[in-house]
């Protein structure tokens, strides 16, 4: 017993995978990209998400992200977000999350950085800068020639 | 390619819109900031928003739930989960369920069931009875147990961690060496 207690807690603390993710897909739907640095990756439930990555949806795609803090973020079709800054610390809460929607549509749900200290969460546009004080929202960047 | 080099020049930029919906979770409404060219304003009304012209002016727009649904439909439908926590208490001394809360296991699978690819953290708890080292020993035996049922329902261990925090994170304050069942428990929050 005491034995596989003892495996069972060095088996919960390997999770090397884990250790650089900010983030989890959690819903991918249709053509769902990463773009990290100069490679392009499919994404799919479970592929995990780091500050950088940009995730790219097709025309008939739609994805859904968790994040460490526990903010909820999805893009719809045709759009383009860049995690351009994300950090957090478990036991303090204290965090810093920049996405950059850069093209398309997202809705969001802000997590327990923004709860420690509101407009930690911040979601660029091309024409604009929102801070995040609680707790659902949308943003939609118009597509061009509208 | 179209992710890449994409600046966020003030002038003559792709117009956006902001809007808050209360939360699906409690209907909370609340707050943000929204900033374009020199404007600022904060939007803290249910289907408030604002649309930023490609000057960075902003100007006011009249959403419902209706056009938010309309527009942003496919958008929300992946949006995932709320993270969800639950708390199961054990009979005094052991890693046993107490039966209530056996019962109560029900639901936290049911829960489990419809998420995809949970992320889970049991942290586990013991009331003061007994030294450090003992209720160290213990809390953590009881989060393992609770992986190993949650494992046997084919939830990949590696997606589980375990954690005992012993006797130092009581729910209800009390001396030491007291038996109090509202601390002899787990935190389940999975995500």
């Amino acid at each position: 017993m005491r034995s596989a207690l003892i495996l069972a807690t060095a088996l919960g603390l390997a999770l090397p995978a884990l250790a650089n993710d900010v983030g989890l897909v959690k819903v991918a739907k249709g053509n769902v990209e990463i773009q990290r640095g100069s490679d392009r990756i499919p994404a799919k439930v479970g592929t995990g998400l780091r500050a950088s990555d940009v995730i790219v949806t097709g025309a008939d795609g739609s994805a859904g992200v968790t994040f460490t803090d526990n903010s909820l973020v999805s893009v719809g079709p045709n759009s383009v977000f860049a995690i351009d800054k994300y950090s957090f610390d478990s036991t303090t809460h204290v965090g810093e999350f920049e996405g950059n929607l850069k093209q398309g549509r997202l809705a969001a749900v802000s997590g327990k950085m923004v709860k420690q200290s509101p407009e930690s969460m911040k979601i660029r546009t091309p024409s604009a800068i929102m801070g995040v004080r609680g707790t659902e929202f949308l943003v939609q960047v118009d597509e061009p020639g509208k | 390619m179209l992710a890449a080099g994409c600046a966020a020049p003030p002038k003559a930029a792709a117009p956006s819109l902001f809007v808050v919906i209360p939360s699906s979770a409690d209907g909370h409404v609340g707050k943000i900031v929204v900033t374009g060219g020199n404007d600022t304003r904060v939007i803290d009304t249910a289907y408030g928003a604002q649309r930023v012209d490609a000057n960075g002016s902003l100007v006011p727009v009249k959403m419902t739930a209706d056009t938010v649904r309309q527009d942003f439909g496919t958008t929300l439908a992946a949006l995932p989960g709320f993270p969800a926590s639950f708390m199961l208490y054990f009979l005094e001394g052991k890693d046993e369920l107490t039966p209530e809360s056996k019962a109560e296991l029900q639901k936290v699978f049911a829960e489990l069931r419809k998420r995809p690819l949970p992320d889970i953290a049991v942290i586990g708890h013991t009331d003061t009875v007994g030294g450090l080292a003992y209720n160290d020993r213990l809390s953590l035996a009881r989060a393992e147990r609770m992986r190993e049922m949650m494992a046997g329902m084919g939830i990949p261990a590696e997606r589980i961690q375990a954690a005992g925090r012993g006797k130092r994170e009581l729910l209800v304050p009390t001396d030491d060496n007291m038996a109090e069942p509202r601390n002899r428990r787990v935190e389940i929050s999975v995500r």
